[in-house]
């Protein structure tokens, strides 16, 4: 995928991210997942239905590579069984350390590939998927 | 004046807009900090030998200084602690603590640091006592008549930083002080942001107490300075226990602790830091404290100029007079313009400052904060104007 398109995907997610604003439903769990190194700051609700991811929702205010990657995320991961998103989220953490992944399993989320590169970025790109792991692992 | 050769960060060809976080050291300083650990290392107030009378001598010349810079009564009123933030947390914690009671009021604002208001809150946690917050002007600076007006029979402390470290305004600390003085209300001041950078008198401005940290005025991280009034002072219970600050104790009903300052200085002081701290007062004297409130107005009133040419730009404190800026890209984000100016070695801070309350009348938590000092120059702001000068600092800071 070439640079141009990318950005206009991080740009696009950021400017009209999917799913922000939370509901009020108490089928739905939900976490606060603040970065420790900088700004970003988000709220995740998500929704299980025997094992499938049924929504995840989020708010929160946080830069560009950090917004654009949870609506990325949401996007994907919606409609998932609990096991099939586990297995994108470590794949996705693996891209993002610079270890063995499995491309085929992240689609669009590839565009974080190079994100290694900028450490400071690092924590941006991961932040909202690890708030919807936390939610998964509870 | 070309303060570029005196500061050795400068020649890496950065550009240095982050001042209120932590100021940048003069060689001067750096040099004060490796003669000692190079030609006479050792404990200060410990030893009868030459090297440590001499660090002793150097350890109390920067109290003198002190005393002199902020034009304290006595050197007993000048206590050297790690930083502004444990020097607001003693004052709380070693002497409020004790004399409020139960619905006493403490006056601050919305805009003032996490040091300052925290350890309030966990006091009105611990004891009950109520943090009020006087409103802000619709420019979000502080109105003296505002505070005052808000003087109840139950005020007993009113905490305020000298200079905001978001809105950066300057407060008028001497008018309510002396509207507070008549009603036996006590005063603390954070001066973290103002010294180095406006003339901090106590007595002038009527502080009881006044803190600030080393870092922010060319000197060493890790020393700072809480002033008190003696008869405050003297009140204080001590936090930390151990050598340095007794004179003996032989049971537990049987200890007795040295005078002022040094009964709250237990254990082996930051001696490096302190002699750095007093090699940075030389050094501000030597520019002098006018001359360099002078530089940052010029330079701030030159960056709001240009700022405000451009249409991209979202200024949120041009009314205030200190030598911060904040402000927005339209659209962008405070983190990557901070991510974006960093491409061009620009320094800014983004965030919210650690100013978290400010967001209740600010309306908006994240921003961009740039800071200036003296040695900051126009062709340094002009070089920012350039970067910021651009339609694609979304585009340009995502880094991909």
């Amino acid at each position: 995928m070439d640079n141009d398109l990318k950005r206009e995907i991080i740009i696009d997610n950021f400017k009209n991210p999917n799913n922000k604003g939370l509901i009020d439903d108490e089928s739905y769990i939900k976490e606060k997942k603040a970065s420790d190194s900088c700004i970003d700051n988000f709220t995740v609700q998500l929704k299980l239905d025997n094992d499938v991811i049924k929504d995840i929702r989020f708010d929160g205010e946080a830069c560009a590579i950090a917004t654009s990657a949870i609506s990325i995320s949401i996007d994907k991961l919606i409609g998932k069984t609990k096991e099939e998103a586990l297995n994108i989220i470590n794949n996705y953490l693996n891209m993002i350390e610079n270890k063995d992944f499995d491309k085929k399993l992240l689609d669009e989320l590839i565009i974080y590939e190079d994100i290694s590169k900028q450490p400071s970025r690092t924590k941006c790109a991961t932040l909202g998927i690890l708030g919807i792991k936390d939610l998964l692992d509870k | 004046m070309d303060f570029k050769k005196d500061f050795p960060m400068l020649n890496n060809d950065i550009i240095y807009f982050d001042n209120a976080a932590t100021s940048l050291k003069p060689k001067c300083v750096i040099d004060a900090i490796t003669d000692y650990y190079y030609n006479y290392s050792s404990n200060a107030h410990r030893g009868d030998y030459k090297l440590s009378v001499k660090a002793s001598n150097k350890f109390e010349d920067t109290r003198r200084k002190v005393k002199e810079f902020i034009n304290a009564d006595s050197e007993k009123e000048i206590v050297f602690t790690s930083g502004a933030t444990e020097s607001l947390n003693m004052i709380v914690s070693c002497f409020f603590k004790d004399i409020l009671k139960e619905n006493d009021e403490v006056i601050t604002t919305k805009s003032e640091h996490a040091s300052v208001i925290l350890p309030w809150f966990n006091l009105e946690n611990e004891k009950g006592i109520k943090v009020k917050f006087v409103s802000l002007d619709e420019n979000y600076c502080l109105d003296e008549n505002t505070v005052i007006s808000m003087i109840s029979d139950k005020t007993k402390v009113i905490v305020l930083s000298h200079i905001t470290n978001v809105i950066g305004d300057i407060r008028n600390i001497k008018a309510i002080a002396s509207e507070a003085h008549k009603r036996g209300i006590y005063v603390v001041v954070d001066a973290s942001q103002s010294i180095g950078h406006i003339n901090v008198d106590v007595k002038d401005m009527g502080a009881d107490f006044l803190a600030f940290s080393a870092h922010k005025m060319l000197g060493p991280t890790g020393v700072g300075v809480l002033y008190g009034k003696e008869e405050f002072l003297k009140k204080f219970k001590p936090f930390k226990f151990g050598g340095g600050m007794n004179i003996s104790f032989n049971s537990p009903k049987e200890i007795e602790y040295k005078d002022l300052p040094y009964k709250l200085e237990a254990g082996t002081q930051n001696i490096d830091g302190v002699i750095g701290l007093g090699t940075a007062i030389d050094y501000i004297n030597k520019i002098g404290i006018k001359e360099i409130e002078r530089i940052d107005n010029e330079l701030k009133e030159y960056l709001i100029e240009k700022l405000k040419k451009l249409d991209n730009i979202i200024l949120y404190n041009e009314k205030a007079k200190s030598s911060l800026v904040i402000f927005n890209v339209k659209g962008v984000f405070s983190q990557d313009t901070a991510l974006y100016l960093d491409k061009y070695n620009i320094a800014i801070r983004s965030g919210s400052h650690c100013a978290k309350k400010l967001e209740d009348e600010l309306g908006i938590s994240n921003t961009c904060r740039i800071s200036l000092y003296f040695y900051n120059t126009k062709e340094e702001i002009d070089r920012l104007i350039d970067a910021l000068n651009n339609k694609n600092i979304l585009e340009e800071s995502i880094g991909v």
